[in-house]
């Protein structure tokens, strides 16, 4: 009854694909906003006093609104990183590059970023680096406006400063 | 297992839910959940310190964002690390979680929150892909499709006309003119919604539910805390004197589609019958499942369905379900129902259903 | 760009995802290579199409592949006026649970009719295959089915 020409099909193709109109809400607006004239938002928790950068509107440790906005400046710390050596599908970066989690001055939480402008081997945790933005003609709501993070060439944090963010 | 298996008494101890609309542009999951939260636990003066297991329902494909409902817990706060859970339903399945560990004995208090923007993406395709993954889903059959195929089936073997959904969708949307958080709240009669077009026929425009953005919470409490959460507002416990949840086969094919014998099954276990049932909050997306669902729960004329205008007035995806377990619960609460069924269902056609049954103190 | 002004992005969500099909499955889908409609004996004497390796009911093991249609009865319809992207046609519809000669349990598939009138419960309709250079192991081996009374065929 089964007898067939055909190779017996084993595998079946099941692609997905859908599309989204994503609206990222009240708190996440006001970080993006900030990054398209070139500046970082954060949010202060009314609580505990900690603030977050990106922050989504809510102090994950105390569950209240964040209302209170804090413009944090274009400097922080490496409070850790990798190298990135490995190829990927739609990688844009020529490899090998540094991939840091970045603790902007006056921050209580990190983010990931680019790190240019410094060789592969001679990253550190407690590095101190500063934003490099786009060109103001090109400065967007997205993360796409900060082209890298580089060295500001300042002594390196104490790692007591930032150790409990790792 | 007997139906009448000796289960410890919880109680709905508040409930909340924002104000159902067809898209909130301006919020995002954890800011449409804070205020929700806030209100939940305020209701009867408690903090999260008060609950000990906290339990949602979401589903990451509305946003596109695997494990967003991770993001969601931000919303409570959940410094120090706390008991939680989550699942890939409609949160009154999250309820059900939290009452069965309740029923353990371990925990007296939870949290139970559901979510979900449905304006986002396109619910005819991201509700394709609960389908059979060879055989249903590569066709992409969209709910009110399938919706349309088990009503056609039910106005084949006689038990339902065009006129009857045209009816409940009437009523559905005319109760909902006393709900504030309703969404579809209008005052239309059936003849007039039977000249709506056809969406898929048979199902016209009206018998479909609306696209939500929605989010609800619950407490649950038992013992001690039941008893004085309830007092603190001056009202007595609402119980849950019964629950269950049962399920069909993946194979819409394989069904009778004109029964559901999942729901029938899930009310017996639950104790329907054990008495009068005042108000029932059925969850039945398209007007023509509710006729399936009130003959299953073996429902008469004496009861009120969906007072508060049902998922026909609102329906959020994955909040629908919890929210007709409050609604049960607040009936009660505020003196229209001594005893009431909450119903809430998942996947196509009906095919899995969660039966409540909750009764108020004389 | 104001400080209340909603941001919106566009998003798409892709996953290549590619599933065994286990013998049974496997085994209907390169019927369909062939143009055969193919069932599995479940339990108490029925015939499930499309075949799983279980009983959907019962949950015993299904048996023997067996040959089923290519005719078979509407057993419950729905009528599409205005088909959507990703619909198995893009022209008028129906969507129909068919179930098959030798079959205990229905297929979903579609129905090729222009209108709500073309179709009811108990019509028969037969399968209309793509043709054969065009088929790759999968439903949309099945072009649609067509009402038998007006079936031209391939």
């Amino acid at each position: 009854m089964t007898e067939t020409a055909h190779e017996p099909v084993t595998t079946l193709a099941t692609p997905i694909r859908l599309d989204f109109d994503f609206t990222p809400g009240v708190a996440q607006s006001r970080f993006l906003k900030g990054l398209a004239k070139a500046t970082f938002m954060g949010q202060r928790c009314s609580v505990c006093g900690k603030v977050y950068v990106p922050s989504r509107g809510s102090c994950p440790t105390d569950g209240v609104p964040t209302t209170d906005d804090v413009e944090l400046p274009n400097t922080g710390v490496v409070t850790t990183y990798c190298v990135v050596n490995v190829p990927f599908a739609g990688q844009s970066i020529e490899i090998p590059y540094i991939c840091a989690q970045i603790l902007l001055d006056g921050a209580n939480i990190s983010f990931m970023g680019l790190l240019q402008e410094i060789p592969t081997d001679q990253i550190r945790m407690g590095m101190r680096v500063e934003a490099v933005w786009v060109d103001e003609a090109e400065l967007t709501p997205s993360l796409s406006s900060v082209r890298y993070f580089r060295p500001t060439g300042e002594p390196d944090a104490e790692y007591d400063t930032y150790k409990e963010y790792l | 297992m007997s139906p009448a298996r000796t289960i410890r008494p919880v109680s709905v101890a508040s409930f909340a839910q924002a104000r159902n609309v067809r898209r909130d542009d301006e919020h995002n999951e954890v800011e449409m959940l804070m205020p929700v939260v806030a209100e939940v636990f305020g209701n009867i003066s408690i903090t999260k310190d008060d609950v000990d297991f906290i339990c949602s329902g979401s589903t990451d494909y509305l946003i596109g964002g695997p494990f967003s409902f991770v993001m969601a817990l931000d919303a409570v706060g959940v410094w120090p690390p706390r008991s939680e859970s989550h699942v890939e339903m409609d949160g009154a399945w999250a309820l059900y979680e939290a009452w069965t560990l309740l029923q353990e004995g371990e925990i007296d208090a939870a949290l139970v929150y559901a979510f979900g923007r449905s304006s986002l993406g396109d619910l005819n395709e991201i509700l394709a892909l609960q389908l059979d993954p060879y055989y249903e889903a590569p066709l992409w059959p969209d709910p009110t499709s399938l919706a349309a195929l088990q009503a056609q089936a039910l106005i084949d073997a006689g038990k339902a006309t065009e006129a009857d959904f045209a009816a409940i969708a009437s009523r559905s949307r005319k109760s909902a003119l006393e709900n504030p958080n309703a969404q579809v709240a209008i005052d239309i009669a059936p003849e007039v919604l039977l000249e709506d077009p056809y969406v898929v026929t048979p199902l016209r425009r009206h018998a479909l539910p609306p696209i939500t953005d929605a989010v609800a919470a619950v407490v649950l409490a038992a013992g001690d805390k039941a008893i004085e959460w309830a007092g603190r507002r001056g009202r007595k416990p609402v119980w849950i004197t019964g629950m269950d949840h049962r399920m069909e086969t993946h194979s819409l094919g394989a069904r009778d589609l004109t029964v559901s014998p999942s729901t029938a099954k899930a009310a017996e276990m639950a104790g329907v019958g054990g008495g009068p049932v005042d108000v029932a909050e059925i969850h039945a997306p398209f007007a023509s499942q509710e006729v399936i669902v009130a003959e299953a729960l073996g429902l008469g004329g004496d009861t009120t369905i969906n007072p508060s205008g049902g998922p026909l007035a609102a329906n959020g995806v994955m909040s629908a379900g919890l929210i007709r377990i409050g609604e049960a619960a607040e009936a009660i609460a505020t003196g229209r129902a001594r005893r009431a069924v909450a119903h809430a269902t998942s996947g196509p056609c009906l095919q899995q259903n969660l039966v409540c049954v909750l009764e108020g103190e004389a | 760009m104001a400080d209340n002004e909603v941001l919106h992005a566009d998003h798409r969500l892709e996953y290549p995802y590619s599933r065994s099909t286990g013998p049974v499955i496997g085994a209907f889908l390169t019927g369909l290579l062939d143009g055969r409609l193919l069932g599995v004996e479940g339990s108490n004497g029925s015939v499930i199409v499309p075949p799983t390796e279980y009983d959907p009911i019962t949950s015993e093991d299904t048996g023997e592949m067996v040959e089923v249609g290519p005719g078979g009865v509407v057993e419950t319809w729905a009528f599409v006026a205005h088909p959507r992207p990703k619909h198995p046609l893009d022209r008028p519809f129906a969507w129909a649970l068919i179930k098959l000669d030798g079959a205990t349990t229905s297929l979903l598939h579609v129905v090729e009719v222009d209108s709500a009138d073309g179709i009811t419960t108990g019509d028969r309709v037969t399968v209309r295959f793509r043709l054969p250079g065009e088929r790759i192991g999968a439903m949309s081996d099945i072009e649609c089915f067509v009402p038998e009374s007006g079936g031209e065929g391939r």
